[in-house]
């Protein structure tokens, strides 16, 4: 890797490294502090090497700078008690702690972290700004752009999220036995939507679109590794995510452009993915309850097969009717509504989709359009048109006037 | 609350027949809950039913002396009970004879 490479790859992997671990041994109510020394110890690397070259072990160095401005923290913090406790003080100095920089200790912060950022006094939406910041090292920029939003309104969302966690004095550690569940619930809801930000974003960015994908999947590995979190529920969450990971490569052409679901080549789907997936699916299907997770991973699952055949939507179908009655979204009557099609035919898609009163949705009036398409082209050409107006992305826009051209 | 009655609840319909009737019955309440109408419901399972009648006397089965059964209810969220009656023409249990939907608006 070359070296105007190396530095922003090394923030990506080591920054919630550093981050995690100093905020363990400083505080969690420290995370500002913890995350300058981070800072501060790649604004070093960034001083150092273009002069000095790149250390034989970039890692090592970047966790030896790390270690000595923790160290020189440390001391400054105990410099105020010095004079009071100064013979006390020579008895420890010699063994200030060293920041732990193990493997162990890293692992065992970023899940500490991870149960802290996702804690419920937070609000949704800072607990995932929160989470891409310090447990994936993104950038302010980057979360603003995948939020479709600016620089202020994210550095505001972080802050107060900051703030939030002084004061209702959230530490970092594990929750007990006792209330690991209701607090996973959280985590998974949060590392749920990470993922969705990165399937479904509006952002055109689709590098920075899979990256949040990725850091979700790692991120809920991370539960996986840790028994007492490697519950049914996480493991459904995960194979959801590794059942639409499995179709990155063959989501973008070589323009960058996004490829829908039907114009995909399946040759490129990940089946490796596909089978961790599979894996994990199985491992979620145990004990007696259901969560949104194992419907919508096995909805994502069917679609792992690209032929499409009755037994295919029909399985679809009744997935999507259980999830609607335990998780409403209109996203999920649009779809149902399309494997009703797929599944019954569009006579009776139409009486449906005719139900659902979202005539504000652009997809509404782009489903819509096609199921009317060959029983009534006054009727489809109309809903495409009112789709066209709704459309809110440059694709979509791009899709419903080749429809419309069409007719 | 849409209450479905049977009739005759003893005739046992053969298990293919249970299952076409089971995917209409979940397609039938998937379109209510693609309307984010339902509220909850349930079947009522015939396996080890008991009627409880006078004087505690216990006879094993619903369908004792009456021909009706109670298969099941589901909670619907209706503006009005026309609404909701609505919801239960729509319903596979009407397609049996003698079968009806009790629509009762739920007291506070």
């Amino acid at each position: 890797m070359s070296q105007p490479d190396l530095i922003p790859h090394l923030f990506r992997t080591e920054f919630r490294k550093l981050t995690a671990v100093l905020c363990r041994q400083f505080g969690f109510e420290q995370l500002d502090l913890a995350e300058d020394i981070a800072g501060d110890t790649f604004l070093a690397a960034l001083e150092n090497w273009p002069y000095k070259g790149v250390p034989k072990n970039p890692v090592a160095w970047l966790y030896s700078v790390a270690k000595n401005k923790a160290r020189n923290q440390l001391l400054r913090q105990q410099g105020f008690h010095q004079k009071i406790a100064l013979a006390l003080l020579a008895a420890t100095s010699a063994s200030t702690p060293e920041l732990d920089l193990s493997e162990e200790n890293i692992g065992d912060s970023q899940l500490q972290m991870l149960f802290a950022v996702c804690h419920p006094a937070i609000p949704q939406e800072s607990q995932i700004a929160l989470a891409l910041r310090v447990l994936c090292g993104f950038g302010i920029d980057e979360i603003a752009n995948a939020f479709l939003s600016n620089r202020e309104t994210i550095a505001k969302r972080l802050s107060r999220a900051k703030e939030k966690l002084r004061e209702e004095n959230i530490v970092m550690e594990l929750p007990p036995p006792s209330g690991i569940a209701q607090r996973l619930a959280t985590v998974l809801i949060s590392l749920y939507l990470v993922f969705n930000e990165g399937y479904y974003s509006e952002t055109s960015d689709i590098v920075l679109r899979e990256d949040l994908c990725l850091e979700a999947i790692r991120l809920t590995q991370m539960l996986i590794d840790y028994p007492p979190t490697d519950l049914p529920d996480t493991n459904a969450l995960m194979a959801l995510m590794c059942f639409h990971a499995s179709r990155f490569p063959a989501r973008k052409d070589a323009a960058g452009e996004l490829v829908l679901y039907a114009d995909q080549d399946e040759n490129l789907w990940d089946q490796s993915l596909i089978s961790r997936g599979a894996w994990h699916l199985k491992r979620a299907s145990t004990g007696n309850a259901y969560s949104k997770y194992h419907l919508e991973a096995g909805i994502a699952y069917w679609h792992t097969i690209k032929e499409d055949t009755k037994e295919k939507w029909e399985n679809i179908l009744q997935l999507y009717n259980r999830l609607l009655q335990i998780a409403y979204s209109p996203v999920a009557a649009l779809n149902r509504t399309y494997a009703l099609w797929k599944a019954n035919g569009k006579q009776e898609a139409i009486r449906a989709a005719e139900q659902l009163k979202l005539d504000k949705n652009p997809y509404y009036h782009t489903l819509l359009g096609e199921l009317y398409l060959d029983s009534d082209r006054e009727r489809s050409r109309s809903h495409f048109e009112q789709g066209l107006l709704l459309a809110r992305t440059e694709a979509d826009k791009k899709m419903l006037a080749k429809k419309l051209a069409a007719i | 609350m849409l209450i479905f009655r049977h009739q005759d609840g003893s005739k046992l319909a053969s298990p293919e027949q249970m299952q076409v009737w089971m995917k209409q019955t979940m397609d039938w309440i998937g379109g209510i809950a693609a309307q984010n109408k339902y509220v909850g419901g349930h079947g009522l399972s015939f396996d080890n039913a008991r009627t409880v009648g006078h004087g505690g006397v216990v006879t094993n089965g619903p369908f004792g002396d009456i021909k009706e059964t109670l298969g099941g209810y589901i909670i619907v969220k209706a503006a009005s009970p026309d609404e909701a009656a609505e919801f239960a023409k729509g319903s596979p249990i009407l397609q049996g004879e003698g079968n009806t939907i009790e629509v009762r608006r739920m007291a506070h």
